[in-house]
């Protein structure tokens, strides 16, 4: 039992990072933009909210939560919409070819995000941790975490795991209910039609891009400052880039659903941490490398099954990948 | 009707890059009146039309609404000025319903059910008929149309452009529409319909105006107008426009056809038990609502599909008179063996030539095979590129310009001319005229004519069956995947054809010869 319950617990807190990452790709791809810069864009984010709360809580004698709190999200999120912006300003305005510049992105992020996250570790040292950060991005909720089994899986994380469950649902409300929403889904799906229309695709697809990417970033907030109990390490930002690879994934995985991403990604997480669990509750014993590829193995199941079985209004976004410019012949 | 100006360009000049698409051109619609634009291809009809609508915008120029001097720079620009445009390819979501499709990008805050009343009221006060939460995907091309015209209706568009709107419907969905347009102008709408169409100008448009290469030629009331006087208009000289139709000479059997069937992917059947017969020195016509088979049938044919077991496919060598059943077989094999055969598919750029290369790589692709060289032979391919080009007069700026960025009517002809350089005994051809001018359409209508002549059997598939009429002398008509009867061109109507098209026949397969 208590194997079990550090098992999930182990995989909702993984699968948030995946979540965080999965929204804001699925808000992005929606606009018809795909954006394989993702990991780049989520180490940048973990990266400066790190270095934020780090200097923040170094520079004060009696640091204030709200305001750590307020900082490394702010941070995280800023630092992540203006790599957005520099992915939006190449594929939207300068129709560069995507995979491309979000590969480049991905590259030129991790590379920034572990120079400025390393910047503040001591001479010396291979990690440094921003304690008080950690404290208030880990506090559970008093009373309800010791209710056993269900207080223990439902009610033992940091607030931001309750945040992305708000975001996600909060985005896939707004997709389907909304006008706007349906909008930017018309802008995914045919560009030219929503021209016509008398939508503004560039803006919106600025805007899908910038908050996509922002929400990524505190994906890589939440990964530093709680799974990884705020310590940044000189490996820390590959660490972000493979998950947030995951969380491409599970776009494809949930069919660009946000709400059915929680599931989704609390899946992987259980697959992910399979191999640390499964031994000691059913007594074998299994390859560390090979129970880690797992996820990637559901998703390419499931890729092959929802194709075999393929809708129409279950797939990717019909424009998804493709450049946009009104005046094209 | 009040003979006040709606819309008035003046002066327009739009240029992409070096070319110019749209010079000095004067354009006026009235209120009230249906206004044909009239053009070759490339002549610049939609490029004027998409500064209207807001797509372009005009390197020089002024344009007037009601009187008024306008910046449409978007789309959004058009819409606020109650022009709206009915594209060729149509603007739709196919993934969202009639009703989402309507208001998309509007910004009232109406609820589900007013938005499927209002867009009700308008179907009564037309006479459309539309279901608004039905997918786009589940729709005919004439649903579609009706959805689209209904988007711009439902924004109060005043003015309407239309893109060539029936060059995808049948000949009874063209009469609807054209009740529909009657219907609107009665109710002071203005309307601009860009086509190729002769005879529907005349039969519903008040006035005409004609562009050639992007210069404005003139605008004359249809009354005063004729299909021969408005084609010398557009093409700047005397064209002949009869299609000429010779009696077919000593016919053979080429081509037997017996209960072809074939099953697609998805599990589809798309052919259903197809028998003809296709003779030498005679055009058999294939008429029917593009969809229902051609394609197939012409793919099953050529090889490049493998039909189900029990059909049969069976060619006559006109030298030897043997059998050869082409049942199974890949293009290169059926070539292998003797059997000469060409095909002009729909898609001519996807599977007709390549794009990308120019003439010379495109007439290469044909018979590099029988070369046995480790090396291409570019000699033989160049002879005929240049001999292609001087016989059909092929506009390009050089054999080796990438076929891609010639015009439509000059890609076909590319393609035309590199089949018939074979001379083939069997000549398919699908939808061989599609989206080129009249002009050039006479010219492969000659080129068929004289194939024919020479005693190739050709299978022509084609949407407009006024030429179907006129050039076939025998039409299978097709309706869904089956063969809905075989007619004889010269006695049958328009009418027995397009009834023929939409609803399968209780003596279904019988020949009517």
């Amino acid at each position: 039992m208590a194997n079990l319950i550090a098992w999930i617990i182990r995989a909702v807190v993984f699968g948030t990072v995946v979540l965080y990452g999965s929204i804001g790709e699925t808000i992005t791809e929606k606009a018809g933009h795909l954006n394989l810069g993702t990991p780049g864009i989520m180490c940048i984010g973990g990266a400066f909210g790190f270095v934020g709360a780090y200097a923040y809580e170094n520079s004060v004698s009696d640091p204030n939560a709200a305001l750590c709190i307020l900082i490394a999200l702010s941070l995280g999120f800023i630092s992540a919409m203006i790599a957005g912006l520099i992915y939006a300003f190449l594929t939207v305005s300068l129709l560069v070819n995507q995979n491309v510049v979000g590969l480049t992105m991905t590259i030129f992020g991790v590379g920034i995000g572990k120079f400025f996250g390393s910047y503040v570790i001591p001479e010396g040292a291979v990690s440094t941790k921003a304690s008080f950060a950690n404290s208030v991005f880990s506090a559970k909720l008093p009373f309800l975490s010791d209710l056993g089994f269900i207080g223990q899986t439902v009610f033992s994380y940091g607030f931001m795991m309750y945040l992305a469950l708000i975001i996600a649902i909060s985005v896939h409300i707004f997709m389907q209910k909304t006008r706007t929403g349906l909008n930017l889904r018309a802008i995914g799906e045919n560009p030219a039609t929503a021209d016509a229309a008398g939508i503004n695709v560039t803006k919106y697809k600025y805007l899908a891009i910038a908050i996509g990417s922002g929400i990524t970033g505190l994906g890589g907030v939440y990964y530093i400052l709680d799974y990884n109990s705020a310590t940044w390490a000189t490996a820390a930002g590959n660490a972000i880039e493979s998950l947030a690879w995951l969380s491409v994934a599970l776009v494809i995985f949930v069919r660009w659903n946000t709400a059915k991403a929680i599931w989704g990604s609390y899946l992987f997480g259980l697959c992910y941490w399979a191999y640390a669990f499964i031994p000691s509750i059913l007594g074998i014993s299994v390859n560390t490398d090979i129970a880690e590829i797992l996820p990637y193995i559901v998703t390419i199941i499931v890729l092959i099954v929802g194709n075999i079985r393929s809708r129409k209004g279950h797939q990717g976004p019909a424009y998804l990948g493709m450049s946009y410019y009104r005046e094209e012949r | 009707m009040g003979q006040k100006e709606a819309i008035q360009m003046k002066n327009i000049t739009k240029r992409f890059g070096s070319t110019i698409a749209n010079h000095n051109v004067d354009f006026e619609v009235r209120e009230g009146e249906i206004l044909s634009l009239l053009g070759e291809n490339g002549s610049g009809k939609t490029t004027l039309m998409n500064m209207l609508s807001g797509i372009y915008y005009p390197d020089e120029g002024e344009i007037f609404v009601k009187g008024q001097k306008v910046l449409i720079r978007s789309p959004h620009d058009a819409f606020e000025l109650g022009i709206g445009m009915i594209h060729q390819h149509f603007k739709l979501v196919d993934v969202f319903t009639a009703a989402e499709n309507v208001v998309l990008g509007l910004k009232h805050k109406k609820t589900r059910k007013e938005i499927n009343d209002s867009i009700e009221t308008i179907c009564k006060k037309y006479g459309f008929d539309i279901n608004p939460n039905q997918k786009v995907y589940d729709m005919s091309v004439a649903q579609k149309q009706t959805l689209e015209i209904i988007k711009v209706l439902y924004r109060g568009a005043d003015f309407l452009i239309l893109d060539e709107p029936t060059a995808v419907l049948t000949p009874q969905e063209t009469d609807k529409l054209f009740a529909v347009l009657n219907n609107m102008r009665k109710d002071g709408k203005s309307m601009i319909i860009i086509t190729h169409k002769l005879h529907e100008v005349l039969s519903i448009s008040d006035r005409v105006t004609i562009l050639r290469r992007g210069e404005f030629i003139g605008t004359v009331p249809t009354t005063e107008a004729t299909e021969q006087s408005l084609t010398e208009m557009m093409v700047g000289k005397k064209v002949e426009l009869n299609i000429e139709r010779p009696e077919p000479e000593n016919s053979k059997e080429r081509l037997i056809i017996e209960h072809l069937s074939y099953i697609n992917e998805e599990g589809v059947k798309v052919l259903d038990d197809i028998n003809f017969t296709a003779k030498s020195g005679e055009i058999l016509g294939i008429a029917g609502i593009s969809g229902c088979g051609q394609k197939e049938l012409l793919e099953s044919i050529a090889g490049l599909l493998h039909p189900e077991h029990g059909s049969s496919i069976t060619y006559i060598n006109p030298d030897k008179e043997d059998h050869i059943s082409l049942l199974h077989m890949n293009p290169r094999r059926i070539r292998q063996m003797g059997v000469s055969m060409s095909f002009v598919p729909e898609d001519r750029l996807g599977m007709g030539l390549v794009g990308s290369m120019g003439m010379i790589g495109n007439m290469l692709l044909q018979n590099y095979a029988e070369s046995n060289s480790f090396l291409k032979m570019k000699k033989q391919a160049k002879i005929k590129a240049v001999k292609v080009k001087d016989k059909l007069d092929v506009v390009t700026p050089g054999i080796n310009t990438p076929v891609r960025k010639l015009s439509g009517g000059n890609v076909q002809k590319v393609l035309v001319g590199r089949e018939l350089g074979s001379n083939p005994t069997v000549l398919m051809t699908a939808y061989a005229v599609r989206g080129l001018d009249i002009h050039t359409s006479h010219t492969i209508y000659h080129l068929l004519n004289k194939q024919k002549k020479k005693g190739t059997a050709v299978i022509f598939v084609g949407e407009d069956l006024d030429v179907l009429m006129a050039l076939s002398d025998r039409i299978m008509v097709m309706c869904g995947g089956r063969m809905n009867g075989i007619l004889d061109a010269r006695t049958t109507t328009k009418e027995e054809v397009g009834l023929r098209m939409t609803k399968i026949q209780e003596d279904g397969g019988a020949d009517h010869e």
